[in-house]
């Protein structure tokens, strides 16, 4: 059975069943490392990617409800050599520890800047209240937030 | 630079580039040696040049480390030490880590020693490198080495000429004794060394590269999953075939949700229900979509899949259809600091000075209590395996390679030699979590593969239900006060299971899945770690100057909770109760608490990081809190040998939620000569960050039936807003020794906050963690 999704502007078919969640076929049919299996339960955030600018937990997110959707990832902001703001700013803030969390902290804040460009410190930690980090690193993550929405995050 | 980092991070993965095939460090033995009895760090073990530092003829540095990169910025703090002493740009530097066929043995990463023991071992390999360079290009110029130098991999001399590493690199000959000899360079001529260099791990993590074991992609790859127990040492009596069919048609989102949240079905006594029906491969297969093997061994059950969510699906229906005999029951987690207690223990006098007693002294003491706490990777551990040829490879974020290859030759009862175990990153993991226990599991699916590679990751129940946990401890401290307001007397017990049962423990096999094999492996026997590092007594000698003291150290060796290494050891909860003592005293002595602190404390740098962080947050001696508001401070000195700091914590308390909430944290932090400040830093404050969680929200909760912490809504931890501001101050002392400083904080801020509570207040909680309802309950008493 083959499922048909837009993935980073691309249409891709998937050889999954139905009710595979999103973040199964990401990883494994599209080579797309950046959403993680963080809890399987929508608890954690490691597994955030965008749909239809929406950040959704691809961890529950079953294939067939996608239909049309835009489906974003990190790797569909921004490249090594073209990276988003957002990349940026965590770079230069050296916003991780073991960094397991950041990709999903990074599309949480994608969604939170492109909702509200300019937020305030307690608005980025209110955005980002459901992502998990348990390294400690969240005033970094947080910093490289704000630092993106300086430099233009909202693009 | 993060090109190269990347490419080589994938070859190191993938690819098998075997520089030598045996541990050339053992050729050492064989060599005519005229050297100390002792090396330096980790150069003591591994005593061959090359097994360290080697240079291709392009003139750059591959660089071998023992130690693994776990989210601490590690690797990258061990490139700038290597970098600075061969006078190579740092881009110019490869780093290899953690592989039993290419790098050194390290034992384990841990303990807050990479630094200490690794960095010392490369500074001085670099030095040689280095000599052995400039030796061979003085030559070839017919000058003396001493008036040499060397920019960016070259060498000059006086005159102009050059020579590149790479024009040496053929000639030098590296496969020599490591002498630790030469001169490592002073720190005013670093510069490379003391710079807050960026991570070169971080591009990969935030671009969606192969940055983790979790995103490993072998060719052929099949994805496992083992359906553990329903508790400790249950036993498979066979399946329920019928309930396969019965379940195996749920939406698989839904189906993992239940089988993850909901309590686990525990074993009812054989009888009530027909006779189980025995494994049988060819029946499950064909049940069982996608499937490509069952591996039934004893207690250990697993299943192999093409795809990752058929291995789940196959792996939640074994999980309705299997039937258990329940394990023994566990302790009833009301009554557990009674039960431990009143097991056997080993106990042991760790340190004693004896003095008079004055007259009139005062005499108080207390309890404290630490509950079961766990590392809660935020990505369950992940392995991948492959049996080749006879040869298995096991790509793992094990904290040491090297032991866990010992560990898994005895439970695949293979020689180690045809076992290599390659480090690639975990999540963090803080400690021994599962990532050697699920090592072992892909290692066996992996003989039911056919020399295809297996991916296993454990699921988020797992993770919580099996991983070892940092133990429960219960600390009691009596001292007397001289009238004259100081510490007479100081009495401490702590009372601890093992913080240790790493596969590195000897006399048994410290492998989750080997104790429930047919032929089961016995775990090591619990031991005594001794001081100055200790185990359950780490932290537990005070830095103060008493002049009377007795510590005893009380090993509990019955564990009825599976316990292991989190982070600090016994370093957290003995800083938390000896530092909230210490506060105890200071009121009953009506001392302000830096003071006290100070009154009792000789140590130079001791002094200099209470005084700095006293100074940066503005303390003011004698301020007591109004109810509502309060501040605390919290001082050690990291195993009273590796980092000092002190914090000071601002708490605001909820009176009627019983709420803590913790708005700013200051912290002066020493650890000796600084490798990175920004990575020291990061350090620091996420030692604080998870210091607050674990003090605030975390222990484990189980009833006699069941560990009942299995998600992040049974286990909280701290969230974003709730994370204070944290201001460092790093006193760098580039002559001193560099120090450890992954577990320096965690102590410190633990008993910052308690003391906070307690000013704020005028109660004092003093069993962890500080949950409203133990706030609640203080402030009625």
């Amino acid at each position: 059975m083959a499922i048909n999704i837009k993935v980073n502007g691309a249409m891709r078919s998937v050889p999954a069943e139905p009710d595979t969640p999103l973040l199964y076929v990401l990883r494994n049919d599209l080579g797309l490392n950046g959403a993680k299996f963080g809890c399987g339960l929508a608890q954690c955030g490691a597994c955030t990617v965008l749909v239809d600018g929406k950040p959704v937990r691809s961890c529950v997110t079953p294939i067939d409800t996608l239909g049309q959707s835009e489906i974003t990832t990190v790797e569909g902001l921004g490249t090594l050599e073209n990276p988003h703001p957002l990349q940026v700013a965590f770079m230069t803030e050296q916003a991780a520890q073991c960094g397991y969390c950041i990709a999903g902290m990074i599309m949480a804040a994608k969604a939170l800047l492109d909702r509200n460009p300019q937020p305030s410190a307690a608005e980025v930690r209110q955005g980002l209240a459901e992502n998990l980090c348990r390294c400690g690193t969240h005033n970094r993550i947080v910093r490289a937030v704000l630092r993106a929405a300086q430099n233009g995050g909202r693009i | 630079m993060n090109a190269i980092s990347r490419r080589d991070f994938a070859a190191g993965l993938g690819g098998i580039t075997l520089a030598f095939t045996v541990a050339p460090w053992l050729a050492v033995a064989q060599q005519p040696t005229m050297l100390p009895a002792r090396l330096p760090g980790s150069l003591d073990n591994n005593r061959l040049l090359d097994a360290w530092i080697r240079i291709g003829t392009d003139g750059n540095a591959i660089v071998c480390t023992g130690k693994v990169e776990l989210g601490q910025g590690i690797v990258t703090a061990l490139a700038q030490i290597a970098a600075e002493e061969l006078d190579l740009p740092l881009d110019r530097v490869q780093m290899i880590s953690g592989d039993t066929e290419r790098t050194p043995n390290e034992g384990v990463t841990a303990g807050s020693q990479s630094i200490e023991n690794s960095g010392i071992a490369l500074r001085l390999a670099g030095a040689q490198v280095r000599a052995v360079l400039v030796e061979l290009a003085a030559k070839r110029f017919g000058a003396d080495a001493a008036t040499l130098s060397v920019t960016d991999g070259v060498v000059a001399a006086p005159d102009g000429r050059k020579l590149s590493y790479a024009e040496l690199a053929a000639a030098a000959d590296l496969h020599r004794v490591a002498t630790a000899q030469e001169q490592p360079k002073p720190a005013s001529a670093h510069r490379i060394v003391g710079k807050p260099i960026a991570r070169r791990d971080i591009p990969a993590k935030v671009m969606g590269g192969v940055a983790f074991v979790q995103d490993l992609r072998l060719p052929g790859m099949l994805h496992g999953r083992v359906v553990r127990p329903p508790g400790y040492g249950a036993k498979l009596e066979g399946f329920d075939l019928a309930r396969i069919k019965a379940v195996r048609n749920g939406t698989l989102v839904g189906w993992i949700a239940e089988r993850e949240m909901l309590q686990s079905r525990i074993a009812r006594p054989a009888g009530d229900r027909a006779k189980p029906e025995a494994f049988d491969q060819a029946r499950l297969k064909a049940m069982l979509p996608g499937v490509v093997a069952l591996v039934c061994d004893g207690s250990f059950l697993g299943v192999i899949a093409e795809r990752e969510e058929q291995a789940i699906k196959a792996s939640l229906a074994l999980a309705e259809s299997a039937r258990w005999v329940a394990g023994p029951p566990l302790p009833d987690e009301e009554h557990i600091y009674d039960h431990l207690l009143a097991l056997p223990t080993e106990d042991k006098v760790v340190n004693e000075k004896q003095a008079a007693l004055p007259d009139g002294v005062k005499v108080i003491e207390a309890t404290y209590r630490k509950p079961y706490m766990a590392h809660a990777a935020l990505g369950p551990s992940c392995a991948v395996a492959q049996l080749s040829d006879g040869k298995m490879t096991v790509w793992t974020h094990s904290q040491g390679v090297f032991p866990l290859r010992g560990n898994l030759a005895m439970a695949l009862k293979m020689p180690a030699e045809n076992i290599r175990c390659i480090h690639a990153e975990g999540a963090g993991c803080y400690g021994h979590n599962a990532a050697d226990d699920v090592a072992l599991d892909a290692a066996l699916l992996a003989r039911a593969a056919a020399a295809r590679p297996v991916r296993v990751q454990w699921m988020r129940a797992d993770e919580f239900l099996w991983e070892p946990f940092g133990p429960a401890m219960v600390m009691k401290a009596r001292a007397a006060l001289s009238p004259d307001g100081h510490i007479a007397d100081w009495n401490y017990d702590v009372w601890s299971n093992t913080h240790s049962t790493r596969p590195s423990e000897p006399g048994g096999v410290n492998l989750l899945a080997s104790w429930y094999l047919a032929e089961p492996q016995r775990p090591a026997p619990p031991r005594m770690q001794p001081q100055p590092n200790g185990g359950g007594d780490r932290n537990a000698v005070p830095l103060y100057d008493f002049p009377r003291q007795r510590i005893t150290n009380h090993l509990i060796s019955e564990m009825p909770l599976r316990v292991s290494a989190l982070r600090t050891l016994g370093a957290y909860a003995n800083v938390f109760a000896m530092e909230s003592f210490m506060d105890e005293l200071a009121l009953l002595a009506n001392a302000d608490p830096v003071a006290f602190r100070l009154a009792h404390l000789k140590d130079a740098r001791a002094r200099a990081v209470i005084e700095a962080v006293a100074k940066k947050a503005n303390w003011k001696p004698g301020a007591r809190g109004d109810g509502g508001k309060g501040r605390g401070i919290g001082f050690a000195k990291y195993k009273n040998l590796a980092t000092y700091v002190a914090v000071i914590a601002d708490v605001e308390i909820d009176r009627t939620s019983g709420r803590i909430a913790v708005p700013r944290v200051y912290a002066a932090v020493d650890a000796g000569q600084i490798i990175n400040p920004d990575g020291l830093e990061n350090q620091i404050e996420g030692g604080i960050v998870q210091s607050m969680s674990w003090t605030l929200k975390e222990e484990v909760k189980f009833d006699s039936n069941e560990i009942s912490s299995r998600d992040w809504a049974t286990y909280p931890i701290l969230t974003m807003p709730e994370v204070p501001s944290v201001e460092i101050e790093l006193i760098d002392r580039p002559d001193e020794r560099s120090l450890g400083a992954g577990e320096a904080a965690q102590g410190p801020a633990a008993a910052a906050i308690a003391n906070a509570f307690a000013a704020a207040t005028g109660k004092r909680l003093r069993d962890l963690p500080l949950t409203p309802a133990r706030v609640k309950a203080a402030l009625q008493g």
